[in-house]
């Protein structure tokens, strides 16, 4: 039960600094991003907590994978999130462990951008198998390294590529740190 | 200012924009239509590319804001005194100092760097409307990437006139993907936009629309191989800094024809006067 921990002390200027955080992160596919304000609270990561006060409000719909339930409480209060009926149909999903992307709410070719958003929070953001980025954003490919990743990543990630302009979005977070892999970078090994 | 949030809009508003704008920039060219407030100023002075700062700004940025390149005409003036006044943020009109620019129909001439963030002000941002009345239509176009018909609008120039007459909010393919509207700025300001360092947002408030180019992606104008897209310009140097490579604007002096060509960039030509008398006074 984390109801006690505080969410943001100065909510607006430490949302807007942290969707700045989110908006550089988004528009610099795997750029390891500290976020501009770390929330404790349990068994949500630093930045898992901070990214869904900044995005999340009674408008969106959310599902929280077994592991995280304990923080749904803290994050109904704070941000008033809807609980999704079921992982297929939430807007934002965040997770310890990648869903089949297949399984997720992908858009509409006519209305892509009402796609979900994977948060992920991972054990590590370095030190895992390495993974190169290409599309926009980046200015040369970047490479990646986290930890947590499902051994077919790579393969789910491809195929969620090939459907753009639908496709899910997908942010990593680990201690306080994230990157962001919008459906719009391709993923290579090595 | 009492009795408003930091920046005018509400939180639960500011969200929702900026949530849009993270599909925006993941999709890239896509419109992204997003429920616009109604503003204190009326539709067609910026209220799209008002939402799209307010929903993006904190304490420690530093705003421009230009109108047709200038930052003293009145839209540029009203709106830097709005967020002057609702966020108390530091503004300027140097392009070197800003963080994030809001812009009417002009992209700066200093190139722009990574760390800025450039807001355009959008009337239009469906490129089809001017050949497909139906939102309904254009937007099954989008989503099959049917772009013929703009093709045919830019042969049937061609045939008509020799050269594709388009000379502002030259239609762009965004990523090789989206058709889109860079706005209303000069057909010369259309290269600028690829591959550029800054992000790009665009807020369309009376069409209730944002759309995104992220940084280094590719913007290309709409052409053909045998007719490739070319930059105007007009053929004079800036008569009070003497730029060749500016956009220029074309000032009528008085009721017998005389004229003078300036930069539409004010900075710009301030910046490049101010070199100019400083290597002045050091000769």
């Amino acid at each position: 039960m984390t109801l006690d921990r505080p969410g943001f002390l100065d909510p607006v200027a430490e949302a807007q600094s942290c969707f700045r955080s989110v908006l550089s992160a988004m528009s610099r596919p795997g750029s390891i991003t500290a976020m501009s304000h770390a929330i404790a609270a349990p068994p949500l990561d630093p930045a898992t907590a901070a990214v869904l006060l900044t995005l999340v409000d009674a408008d969106v719909t959310l599902w929280l994978d077994e592991p995280l339930m304990p923080s749904w409480d803290w994050l109904a209060f704070h941000a008033g999130v809807v609980r999704a009926p079921s992982r297929a149909e939430a807007a934002f999903l965040c997770v310890t462990a990648l869903p089949p992307l297949a399984e997720l709410f992908a858009g509409s070719d006519a209305a892509p951008e009402t796609s979900a958003t994977i948060i992920l929070q991972v054990p590590g953001l370095t030190d895992g198998r390495p993974l190169t980025l290409y599309g926009p954003g980046l200015e040369a490919p970047a490479v990646i390294a986290p930890l947590g990743l499902p051994d077919d990543f790579v393969a789910q990630w491809e195929a969620n590529h090939r459907l753009f302009p639908r496709g899910l979005d997908l942010m990593l977070c680990a201690r306080g740190n994230f990157l962001a892999l919008p459906r719009s970078v391709r993923i290579g090994e090595g | 200012m009492s009795g408003y949030n930091f920046a005018y809009l509400d939180e639960q508003t500011k969200r929702m924009i900026r949530r849009a704008i993270l599909k925006a920039v993941a999709i890239p060219g896509h419109q992204v239509p997003f429920g616009a407030r109604e503003m204190p100023l009326p539709y067609g002075w910026g209220t799209g590319g008002i939402q799209v700062t307010a929903a993006i700004l904190g304490q420690d940025d530093v705003l421009k804001v230009i109108d047709q390149g200038a930052d003293d005409t009145t839209n540029a003036v009203s709106i830097r005194r709005f967020f002057a006044r609702t966020a108390g943020v530091a503004t300027t009109t140097r392009t070197t100092k800003a963080t994030v620019i809001q812009t009417r129909h002009r992209i700066p001439e200093t190139p722009l760097r990574a760390d800025q963030i450039l807001v355009y002000q959008v009337p239009l941002p469906e490129p089809l409307a001017k050949l497909e009345p139906s939102r309904a239509e254009t937007r099954q176009m989008h989503a099959l990437a049917e772009y013929g018909l703009m093709h045919v609008k830019l042969y049937e120039d061609i045939a008509r006139f020799g050269h594709i007459a388009i000379s502002y909010d030259y239609p762009v393919m965004v990523n090789g993907r989206y058709l889109m509207s860079p706005s209303p700025i000069p057909a010369f300001d259309t290269p600028k936009m690829h591959r550029m360092p800054a992000l790009q947002l665009f807020g369309a408030g009376r069409e209730k629309r944002i759309y995104a180019v992220p940084p280094f992606t590719s913007v290309r104008p709409l052409d053909f191989d045998d007719h490739p897209f070319r930059l105007i310009r007009a053929p004079h140097p800036c008569a009070l800094c003497g730029a060749r490579d500016s956009y220029l604007d074309e000032v009528l002096t008085d009721d017998r024809g005389g004229r003078m060509f300036v930069c539409s960039d004010t900075d710009y030509c301030a910046s490049r006067r101010d070199i100019a008398e400083a290597a002045g006074e050091a000769a």
